[in-house]
């Protein structure tokens, strides 16, 4: 189940810039200001802006830490030490879609281990690793606070709820032909590039989309419908209660 | 070992951080005569010495009442009484931060008659009155939890202390050895990293011993204010790093090699060198700069392998610059002096002491009294007061003058009146500038030229929001790790702008203004300076860049100073030293200066040159100073290496490495800062003896014959106590109409530069800054740059430098560095500060290959 | 007395595009913004004192105590800043609130900034949940054109700008001070206290830190009154809160009820354990509190019961395994979600948690050695306590009330893998006693 790793060769820092170089133009220079000018103190902003570097550069690069730090008056070395800390930036080029699998004792024990093996076989990848048609980056995530939906699939962090292994394989097989899927408490999934850049705080106008709730979140209320069950009556409360404090 | 003496050892601390005290611990020896000193110096303790008794705050640690400051931390209050707490990421000069957890106590009384449930960080716990604390000594809690904890910290760490430069001082070996298990219950896999990897040329880290006790980030965002490393990663991947392609390139960065609590991080210098417990400490002072440091420096078989920061709270605390710390190969070199050597025919032969100083006597008995000395500013206070002595004495002359660099009469007025037989306990000093409610730095950029000056003004801006202003061409980075105000000043503009500061200024009621050495080369600013000091009611403290230069005041090596702040024109303060030196008669005129004397050295006036350790580039123009070298009739050379005063010189006198003498520097506080003998010299003398043969040759006695008399006699002398020199009355004149596509040049040197004391140490000139030239973007526009280079031209030549355009930059200015590595705007373009430049673009080719070079 | 479901928060859930704020207005809300602004910001504070609201983060500190710790004559601005972290194994709660109905939380928002004097509130989403995101992103863009936010709300002299922040995968930023080195853009490691946020939290200047729910639960104590809140809930656990219920449960859920119902009510209406098993352990908040057993299904799920027996409420989230769970197994991967987000500041959790973590793999696979057991419990008693924050606690929590309740479970690592005494492929969520496994979806 946990494999050791005892070297940790490429740690530290991202990944090698583009030889082509990198992607972040003028436009984003500007975007990244934007974003730095939102904040009391800019250095706040360093999080969504590496949001929106990652879906410029699908990733975060040497080239897009430097620009941050410029634009944030720190040193790159202060960047990448945030790059590297948080999870959700990535040092390897990324595929088309991101393919999370919660993995976390919950989750893996209602089957998001077999999920998580079936995907690795069907992709012919690794944890981290991109398919080789360059569709689908997958990885094993951590409990993404959907418990009650167990076992859970993320797809560029839209929700597929109680999963299986089967439902996971057609998933990202309909993602890998383009064909479009909808996340049953979510949006239209697009791309991991364009949901970096609503993260980033950039809206692609798809908030309206989708449930305001699945089943398992309207169980409680549903059942409270069913049998009139609520809360008190402001009106009617029976006890005054002890005046503390004042 | 017994258990206890064990523990003792390995926690025993008489400085303040027990890194220090580890070394000892390791069994390293010590030749200091005052290494014991190092046990006074607990900063607590003095704390407490000057603190208000009333508002001490009474705990109680292993069963001893301490009373300390309100907020102390209790890991102070226990090491101060002798219940060393161990640690890692605790440093006192950091702040707290409790990473490690090493230092857990036990807190069986909060104060509030309850104890605390879980054990303590005593780094990050305050003492609060009435609290019982129980260390590891007294406590089966705490030596549970810390014995945990070293557990935890030796699983991943690798067992190499037999090849780690570290083992034997290591403080993880040690409180392994103090609080650890005999034998580990870890049997799986450890975590590896590839190993070393480069933080910069100079330091390499070895990530899987690391402990991650971030002192090292720490250090640099904090002390430095250079956070170019920092944490990457997390959890248990969490590692230092550097951003590729941005080396830990700090002026301070060997610290951290020495703060580290285990051998992560090395020196690539020293890496495999030497074994801490054959290597011999000797406790002295750094020769690279005024600021004074305190060193300790480690040799084996009579060679020095490191320089250690030593710790003085009053002066460096634990810190020093990587110029203090690395450069120490420059005299090992193979154009070390080894032998007199006299001139025959033109050429420079090897030849005996007593022949050569046969030469050198009858070279100076040929001059009469047309004789000028040049001792430049590397001297100890001793060898300054034999120089001193010598040319009033022996020769009869004032023409003495150690100033090597761009100067004025107005500053030897400044020195005389402001700077000259004033002591530590009349000057601004260190604490003062941490106490400050105001300070103005004029034409001084304390990061490069004076580095312990800036950590100093850089943590009373921390620490207690310090106000910094700065009379310069532009706000440079050190500036801006003081948080400093631009006083925008185009050199030769400064006194115009310190007489209009008045409104921009609030210096509060405590107020310092620091002055630079190139002050002393722009006409008017010494006397603006000290006006506005009256006005302001300010405190005026000079800092010269080199180590010898206040000694050199002190000593009277001025053509209108004699030792002690006496005046050479005043007749009894003449009367003073005649008496003192018994002599009859002292001449009464003042000397000529530096620059006068090479060009009446040139011009024939003067027939014999005494040349200490002077550079020809150091001087205004060096092709001046080459010429009054040539042009001399007779040169004699005191020096340690081959160069180009010794290339011009008739006599050649070799004279001992600084780890090779004893005596004294005075810091620019005025503050003595003892010099040690570190290693046997090699047959070598020093200054005062080369002189004292000559004068012995000459038929006088100089009166003294080693540095321990003449320190004696120095003290016996005393400042002077009679009226003082009057204040410099200069007038500023406007900066030279400039020609169109001219500008005026400001430049100074940076800390790591072609100096010759940093020579043959390639790797600290590797983490050197790049040389840039800086002009605004006005400027910029003006002279239609917009490639990435630019050229400098005067009549003598051009240079070309990568262009740096800086919005703080004054307009119509140019930055360089003085003295950068390659061809200078000294030598090259025979430029100083204030002088007029034109500016051109450079061609795109010329950029590629020309970095400070040639275009 | 009240009954046993109270939907306030929730209430709203199913309406038609209940994210909306014409949806949201047209059942009464931003009603209780208005009689807020009538009233004085003290006024509030000691409304959400006296009604006892206690924090729904874990800690379970009362709010109107912290909002009355902000420092009066301090000259910095204040902040308030709402934890939407929520990633604590079995947390799902503030998630669903946010993506439903985001206006309850703003709401609170506002009313709880003029309460503690902040003229700029950040709401710190973790990054992982984009929709909930937008949702949010877009009820504070209507909030703005509403006249909600921005330079004098509801033309009062009241202003307030609230910035959506999204975190990028670190569950330590849900620890208060972590969360503000993080919304400072630095690396989230938590910081040393004190000082507390009230008095330096986000750029050194008083700071409020609430989670999601402690916030959307303040506009119905304004709207119903402190009596009403008072009236659900049991003695030091007052109101309604919301139960999150998943696992091996036939039903799994949100649940709003008043504090104290227990989980045999709860795993009552959620249809039981799912079919043929029996309950064999469960968190009652989250797995850093630890685990209980159906020894404990009538523990009143309030801020004293739990604790009673050796745990907490924490976040409420109840984690229910049955039988066919290995708990040695089942503590592996909570200890493996520890290591992989420990922040790596202090050594017994980044040092102790890499420990257990290969420690237990061998007891998975049945390779332990002797003394193992005692090992785990060895190094969770020099992590419990040790650590810099309460991540690590957690981290030994788990490790201990798991081997406390099922230590001879750990004992039988030594020589057999748990996935021979508890086959995986029974524990999933898709087995049915006597099915085919799904396509070849065993491990
Ligand atoms: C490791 C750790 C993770 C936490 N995660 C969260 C979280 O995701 N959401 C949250 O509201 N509080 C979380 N907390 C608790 C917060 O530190 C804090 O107590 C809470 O946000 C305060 O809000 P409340 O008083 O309204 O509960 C966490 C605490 C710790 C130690
Ligand atoms: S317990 Fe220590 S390492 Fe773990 S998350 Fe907290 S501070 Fe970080
Ligand atoms: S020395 Fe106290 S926690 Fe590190």
């Amino acid at each position: 189940m946990s494999g050791f790793r005892t070297h940790f060769d490429n740690t530290g820092g991202v990944g090698p810039d583009d030889p082509a170089g990198t992607r972040i133009d003028a436009s984003t220079i500007a975007e990244l200001e934007e974003l730095a000018a939102r904040y009391p103190e800019k250095r706040s902003a360093l999080l969504p802006m590496l949001h929106l570097v990652q879906s410029v550069e699908g990733r975060v690069t040497p080239a897009a830490i430097e620009i941050c730090a410029r634009i944030l008056d720190i040193t790159p070395a202060e960047v990448n030490g945030v790059a590297t800390f948080y999870t959700m930036y990535k040092r390897k080029p990324m595929g088309r879609h991101h393919v999370g699998v919660c993995t976390t004792s919950l989750c893996a024990i209602l089957g998001g281990d077999e999920i998580a093996a079936a995907l690795e076989q069907h992709l012919g990848v690794g944890n981290d690793e991109t398919s080789e048609d360059g569709a689908i980056t997958f990885e094993r995530v951590e409990c993404n606070a959907a418990c009650d939906y167990a076992p859970v699939v993320m797809v560029n962090w839209e929700f597929f709820d109680t999963m299986t292994p089967k439902k996971a394989i057609e998933l990202v097989d309909r993602l890998r032909s383009d064909e479009v899927v909808v996340s049953p408490r979510g949006a239209t999934i697009t791309s991991w590039r364009e949901a970096e850049r609503v993260l980033a705080g950039f809206p692609d106008g798809r908030a309206d989309e989708g449930p305001a709730a699945g089943t398992q979140s309207l169980l409680g209320l549903k059942l409270a419908e069913r049998n009139g069950w609520r809360a008190p009556d402001p009106a009617d409360v029976p006890a005054p209660s002890q005046e503390e404090g004042k | 070992m017994s258990e206890t003496t064990k523990e003792a050892q390995a926690l025993a601390t008489p400085a303040a951080d027990p890194q220090a005290g580890a070394l000892a611990a390791g069994g390293a020896n010590t030749n200091t005569p005052d290494a014991a000193l190092a046990l006074n110096r607990n900063p607590l303790s003095r704390q407490i010495a000057e603190a208000d008794p009333a508002t001490l705050v009474s705990v109680t640690i292993d069963g001893i009442e301490v009373k300390v400051p309100k907020g102390t931390m209790i890991i102070r209050a226990a090491e101060m009484i002798g219940k060393p707490v161990p640690r890692f990421c605790d440093h006192p000069l950091l702040d707290p931060v409790g990473a490690c957890r090493q230092c857990l106590v036990e807190i069986t009384d909060d104060g509030r008659g309850r104890p605390m449930p879980k054990p303590q960080a005593s780094c990050t716990t305050a003492v609060m009155p009435g609290q019982v604390i129980r260390t590891q000594a007294t406590s089966p809690v705490a030596a549970k939890a810390q014995n945990g904890i070293n557990e935890f910290l030796l699983i991943n760490h690798p067992l190499d202390c037999p090849i780690c430069d570290k083992g034997g001082e290591c403080p993880l070996q040690n409180q392994a050895m103090a609080v650890g298990n005999g034998d580990t219950r870890y049997s799986d896999v450890k975590r590896t990293y590839p190993k070393p990897i480069p933080l910069s040329a100079e330091i390499l880290l070895d990530r899987e011993r690391c402990v991650l006790c971030s002192r090292c980030t720490r250090f640099a965002d904090e002390i430095a204010g250079d956070p170019l490393i920092e944490l990457a990663e997390r959890g248990a991947v969490e590692q230092v790093a550097i951003h590729d392609g941005e080396p830990f390139n700090s002026y301070f960065s060997g610290n951290v090699i020495q703060i580290c609590p285990v051998g992560a991080l090395t020196s690539t210098a020293y890496r495999f060198r030497a074994r801490p417990f054959d290597l011999v400490s000797t406790t002295t002072t750094c020769e690279h700069c005024a600021a004074g440091c305190e060193l300790r420096v480690d040799h084996r078989h009579n060679d020095v392998m490191r320089r250690y920061a030593g710790d003085d709270p009053d002066v460096n605390e634990e810190w020093n610059c990587d110029k203090g710390r690395f450069a120490f190969v420059s005299g090992r070199g193979t154009d070390r002096l080894t032998h007199p050597l006299v001139r025959e025919d033109g050429v420079l032969r090897p030849a005996s002491w007593p022949e050569a100083v046969n030469v050198a006597v009858d070279g100076l008995r040929a001059a009469g009294g047309a004789v000028g000395l040049l001792p430049g500013g590397r001297l100890t206070w001793e060898d300054s007061y034999a120089w001193s002595k010598f040319a009033r004495v022996v020769l009869g002359t004032n023409n003495v003058d150690f100033r090597s660099r761009p100067h004025t009469l107005e500053e030897a007025g400044f020195l005389a009146h402001a700077v000259a037989g004033t002591t530590v306990a009349d000057s601004v000093t260190y604490k003062d500038l941490e106490k400050a409610s105001g300070v103005l730095l004029v034409d001084l950029e304390p990061e490069d030229e004076s580095p312990i000056v800036f950590l100093r003004l850089r943590k009373a801006w921390r620490k207690k929001h310090l106000r910094v202003w700065t009379v310069a061409p532009f706000l440079s980075n050190g500036s801006r790790k003081l948080g400093a105000t631009l006083v925008p000043t185009a050199p030769g503009g400064e006194a115009r702008r310190i007489e209009g500061i008045d409104d921009d200024l609030d210096l509060g009621s405590n107020g310092i203004i620091l002055v630079g050495e190139r002050a002393g080369a722009s006409l008017g600013t010494l006397t603006a300076v000290l006006r506005l000091a009256e006005r302001k009611q300010a405190r005026v403290a000079w800092i010269p860049r080199r180590a010898g230069d206040r000694a050199a005041v002190e000593a009277g090596l001025l053509p209108n100073l004699l030792p002690g702040g006496r005046l050479v024109e005043d007749p009894s303060a003449r009367i003073d030293v005649q008496a003192a030196w018994d002599v009859e008669h002292l001449p009464t005129e003042p000397g000529l200066d530096a620059d006068a004397i090479l060009g009446a050295a040139a011009d024939g006036t003067l027939k014999a040159l005494v040349v200490g350790g002077i550079e020809p580039t150091d001087f205004r123009d060096p092709a001046d100073a080459r010429r009054g070298l040539e042009e001399a009739g007779f040169v004699i050379s005191i020096e340690q290496r081959l160069s180009e005063v010794t290339e011009r010189a008739d006599v050649v006198f070799p004279v001992s490495l600084f780890e090779e003498r004893n005596g004294t520097f005075l810091d620019w506080e005025g503050r003595e800062r003892p010099v040690h003998q570190v290693v046997r010299p090699h047959t070598l003398v020093d200054d005062l003896r080369v002189l004292v043969a000559l004068a012995d040759a000459l038929g006088v006695d100089l009166g003294v014959r080693d540095a321990a008399a003449a320190k004696a006699e120095i003290d016996q002398l005393g400042r002077w106590e009679g009226p003082r020199a009057d204040a410099p009355t200069e007038s500023y004149e406007t900066v030279e109409q400039v020609g169109e596509r001219d500008v005026v040049l400001a430049t100074w040197r940076t800390l790591l530069d072609a100096g010759r004391g940093q020579d043959g140490e390639p790797l600290l000139a590797l983490t050197a800054p790049t040389p840039v030239a800086r002009i605004s973007p006005a400027t910029a526009a003006w002279a239609g740059l917009d490639g990435d280079a630019v050229v400098l031209r005067t009549d003598r030549g051009q240079l070309a430098f990568p262009l740096v355009v800086d919005d703080t930059m004054v307009d119509g200015v140019v930055w360089t560095p003085r003295n950068a590595p390659g061809p200078s705007v000294a030598e090259h373009l025979g430029l100083v500060a204030g002088d007029v430049v034109g500016l051109a673009p450079a061609q795109a080719t010329a950029t590629d290959d020309s970095t400070g070079g040639v275009a | 007395m009240t009954d046993t479901l109270t939907p306030v928060l929730s209430a709203n859930w199913g309406d038609e595009r209940a994210w909306k704020l014409s949806n949201y207005e047209r059942r009464g809300g931003y009603q209780a913004l208005r009689t807020a602004l009538g009233k004085a910001p003290a006024d509030i504070i000691g409304q959400v004192k006296n009604a006892n609201l206690r924090g729904r983060g874990g800690a379970g500190f009362p709010a109107g105590v912290k909002w009355s710790f902000l420092p009066k004559d301090n000259p910095n601005p204040v902040y308030l800043v709402v934890n939407c972290d929520e990633s604590e194994p079995g947390t799902c709660k503030d998630i669903p609130l946010v993506m439903a109905s985001p206006h309850t939380l703003l709401e609170g928002v506002i009313i709880s900034s003029y309460a503690v004097g902040c003229h700029h509130a950040f709401i710190y989403i973790r990054g992982e949940v984009l929709h909930v995101i937008r949702r949010m992103q877009q009820a504070v863009r209507e909030a703005y054109s509403a006249g909600y936010l921005g330079k004098g709300i509801l033309g009062t002299d009241f202003d307030l700008e609230v910035t959506v922040h999204a975190g990028a995968g670190a569950y330590i930023c849900g620890e208060e001070t972590a969360l503000l080195d993080s919304l400072e853009g630095r690396r989230g490691q938590p910081r040393l206290k004190p000082p507390f946020p009230a008095v330096a939290g986000l750029y050194a200047s008083p700071t409020v830190i609430n989670n999601v729910e402690t916030i959307a639960t303040v506009p119905s104590i304004i709207s119903n009154g402190v009596d009403w809140f008072t009236s659900m809930g049991t003695e030091n656990s007052r109101g309604m809160t919301l139960y999150s219920l998943s696992g091996h449960v036939a039903n799994p859920g949100q649940f709003e009820a008043p504090m104290g119902i227990t989980l045999r009510q709860l795993l009552d209406m959620a249809g039981g354990i799912r079919h043929g098993h029996q309950l064999k352990f469960w968190t009652p908040g989250g797995s850093s509190l630890g685990i209980l057993t159906d020894e404990h299904l009538d523990v009143p799920l309030d801020y004293d019961g739990p604790a009673k027996v050796g745990t907490g409420l924490g976040t409420k989230a109840l984690q229910c395994f049955d039988e066919t769970t290995s708990a040695v197994r089942a503590c592996l991967r909570y200890v493996e979600f520890y290591k992989h987000e420990s922040c790596g500041k202090c050594t017994p959790c980044r040092e102790g948690s890499w420990w257990l973590v290969q420690l237990l793999a061998r007891l998975e696979a049945g390779k332990g050695e002797p003394g193992d057991i005692d090992k785990l419990l060895d190094l969770s008693d020099n992590i419990a306590g040790r650590s810099f924050c309460a991540l690590a606690d957690g981290t030994a929590t788990i490790v201990k009330s798991m081997v406390n309740y099922f230590r001879p479970e750990f004992e039988a690592g030594l020589h057999t893998p748990a996935w021979e005494l508890f086959p995986y492929e029974k524990t999933t969520a898709w087995y049915r006693a006597g099915a085919v496994a799904e396509s070849g979806a065993t491990a």
